[in-house]
């Protein structure tokens, strides 16, 4: 794995609707400053700079890392740019770490952002080239038809989604940077929101959200402040049409699983690890990544769910912050998670902390179910 | 009624229109607006008054002699909406009559403020003066107050032209005369459809095409409560239907039947348009509808 790294700095604006006050720069400076405050360092003190974002169609600014250079202090150091769907804000971290694993620099900020209300994702996703007769369904209409696979296999009741979607909304509640703050939600509130894509009510879906996250990650002869040590780091992908392939549990995400585990000597996730930030867009993704990445056996996703282990006084939390069902800046999602494992790490969390965390895991995936990015964070150095 | 003799239209108009002498302290105010500036005027007690007044209305005092150049930007404090214009208004398009406190100034000035949009008046908004083109020392010199730039729309746009090559014309040559081609790897002999020339699982070649039957499986699918324009109607399903000898499945839409009578494993088939109406294009298969045999078990 190279090199010791740890998350030094962990920075974020509050998720909202809409950011009108600021620029997309202003917005990604405001994570950053925050970062680096966090680590008690300045711009002065980084050595390169990764931008993580989703297509440059979403909002139209194309190469946005060059015109973002400025506002993240970069002039003169190399700054690269990192794309890979959903997983991106995920995979800025892991190249992050890998420039500071591979010893090429000591201290990298990574950065990552979205501005979704000056865009329109599910516009940007269906270009409609010609020859074609696609549909306009979104991510809601790609998504849907492989949970309700999930759910004929599994023989999963209906009601799990809405499980899910309460439990992350809670958590929210404790997050001060969350965006959806629902108090009083509950399971019929949640089966009372319209079906969008059957089996997708409203509620058991992302927001769409404005925001940037940034963390400041250092080799071991640069660490000031909290650390938390990166255990391990592993990326998959996997053809989106190939035939044979499980969309339900899709061999890239096991395959990412593996390794990551592998590298932080990790057997059995369930008990080892303390608390997962895991990248949920839609509710039944918790059952489904549960089996995915081996914290129960296959079909046993969804009975964890409903027995409460994921949630944040359950024996295996999940997606402590409220998790991108509460909060979803895509491209920043996947480093949100990255950056709320090594919170929890750290320490850091407040409010959603899970008290005496030691061992997190920082999960995003991308496309359509085919790009993954994985982390281990620990207190200690392993 | 102009038929009713007891009704007359009177205009009552002093012809030319009054004049009337500014004083210092107004005159001050309005030529320094004939050149786009606007200055109030501070007051014995230190505060500044705009638009200006000779007499301090707090105090009685008379106002110092020093004028402050204050805005041009300002904060609407409250406002009131004119959904229609009259004559006599600033402009004649729904406008706020605002107060507004100038940056620099103590008092707030009446004028009409335009929004982009009705729904994006609001207390605390920041706006700046829109100027006459020709000044002439007026209070109407400013046109109207608008909100300071926030934003700004930035049209992308990129034009292509496609050429439909390799596999892919193949295939549409085919869907033109109503088959579906696709191909099986050497290699590991998976069936793809569309064709192609090499197998995305193990990269063998693919160098054939082959004939499959507009026939298939439902494996999956989504009820979509949101309108598609190429969907009947609302809800649709698109469902991934696994052709009869293909190792992959295509995302279509079903329709023909209830969208709740859908299922996975029920058995469809291609819905073509007309001949006369086909082109090289998917367009050409409206949809899959039930053929009505027996569903398939799936594992």
């Amino acid at each position: 794995m190279g090199n010791r790294c740890a998350v030094i700095g962990v920075g974020q604006t509050h998720y909202t609707t809409r950011r009108q006050d600021v620029s997309i720069a202003g917005l990604v400076r405001e994570a950053a400053v925050r970062a680096l405050e966090d680590a008690g360092l300045t711009f002065k003190d980084i050595d390169a700079v990764v931008i993580g974002k989703a297509p440059d169609l979403f909002e139209g600014v194309m190469m946005p890392e060059a015109y973002l250079a400025d506002a993240l202090g970069a002039a003169g150091k190399p700054v690269m740019r990192v794309h890979t769907a959903g997983s991106v804000g995920g995979s800025t971290a892991l190249v992050g770490a890998s420039l500071i694993q591979g010893g090429v620099h000591e201290r990298v900020l990574v950065v990552a952002f979205e501005k979704q209300s000056e865009s329109n994702a599910t516009w940007a996703l269906s270009t409609h080239l010609p020859f074609s007769a696609s549909l306009v369904v979104g991510a809601g209409g790609y998504f849907a038809p492989h949970i309700r696979e999930y759910m004929r296999r599994t023989g999963a009741p209906g009601h799990i989604g809405t499980l899910v979607a309460v439990k992350d909304r809670l958590n929210a509640l404790k997050n001060p940077y969350a965006h959806l703050k629902i108090p009083g939600i509950d399971q019929k509130m949640v089966e009372s929101t319209p079906m969008l894509w059957e089996p997708i009510r409203y509620l058991e879906t992302c927001p769409s959200s404005d925001g940037a996250c940034a963390m400041v990650l250092a080799a071991e002869s640069a660490v000031t402040g909290t650390p938390a040590w990166v255990h391990g780091t592993a990326m998959r992908s996997e053809p989106i049409f190939r035939a044979d392939r499980d969309t339900v549990s899709p061999q890239a995400g096991k395959d990412c699983a593996a390794d990551v585990y592998r590298q932080a000597g990790i057997t059995d996730p369930r008990r080892q690890i303390d608390v997962a930030e895991v990248y949920v867009p839609f509710s039944w993704y918790e059952p489904m990544w549960l089996e995915n990445l081996g914290f129960c056996a296959e079909g046993e996703g969804w009975k964890l769910t409903e027995s409460g282990a994921t949630a944040l006084d359950g024996d295996t939390p999940w997606n402590a912050s409220g998790g991108v069902l509460s909060s979803n800046p895509i491209g920043a999602s996947g480093l949100i998670r990255f950056a709320e494992a090594a919170q929890q790490v750290r320490g850091q969390a407040r409010e959603h902390q899970v008290d005496g965390a030691r061992t997190a895991l920082g999960h995003a995936y991308g496309g359509g179910a085919q790009f993954f990015a994985m982390w281990i964070v620990g207190r200690e150095k392993l | 009624m102009p038929s009713d003799p007891l009704v007359a239209q009177h205009v009552l108009e002093f012809p030319g229109g009054y004049t009337r002498s500014t004083g210092p302290v107004v005159g001050r105010f309005l030529t320094e607006l004939r050149e786009r500036r606007i200055v109030g005027v501070r007051t014995s007690e230190g505060g500044v008054l705009v638009p200006p007044l000779e007499y301090d209305p707090a105090t009685g005092e008379p106002v110092t002699g020093e004028y402050v150049e204050v805005g041009p930007a300002g904060t609407v404090t409250t406002w009131t909406w004119v959904e229609e214009p009259l004559d006599t208004h600033p402009v004649d398009v729904p406008f706020a009559w605002a107060l507004i406190a100038l940056d620099g100034a103590d008092t707030a000035l009446v004028h009409a403020v335009v929004p982009e949009h009705p729904k994006a008046m609001r207390t605390g908004m920041r706006v700046r003066p829109v100027w006459r083109e020709q000044p002439t020392g007026h209070i109407t010199d400013i046109r109207h107050f608008a909100p300071e730039v926030t934003k700004i729309v930035s049209p992308v746009r990129a034009e292509y032209r496609l050429r439909a090559g390799g596999s892919l014309a193949v295939f549409l040559a085919g869907v033109e005369r109503g088959v579906l081609l696709g191909g099986r790897c050497e290699r590991c002999a998976k069936v793809y459809v569309p064709y192609r020339t090499f197998c995305p699982e193990c990269g063998g070649p693919i160098p054939d095409t082959l004939e499959l039957p507009d026939t298939g499986t439902i494996t999956t699918f989504a009820i979509n409560n949101l309108p598609d324009p190429r969907a009947p109607e609302v809800p649709f399903v698109s469902a991934y239907i696994l052709l009869d000898g293909a190792d992959l499945p295509m995302i279509a839409l079903v329709a023909g039947v209830p969208a709740h009578e859908v299922r996975q494993g029920m058995r469809v088939r291609a819905v073509w348009v007309p001949e006369s109406e086909r082109t090289a294009s998917m367009a050409n298969i409206r949809w899959f509808a039930p053929t009505g045999e027996p569903d398939v078990e799936l594992s």
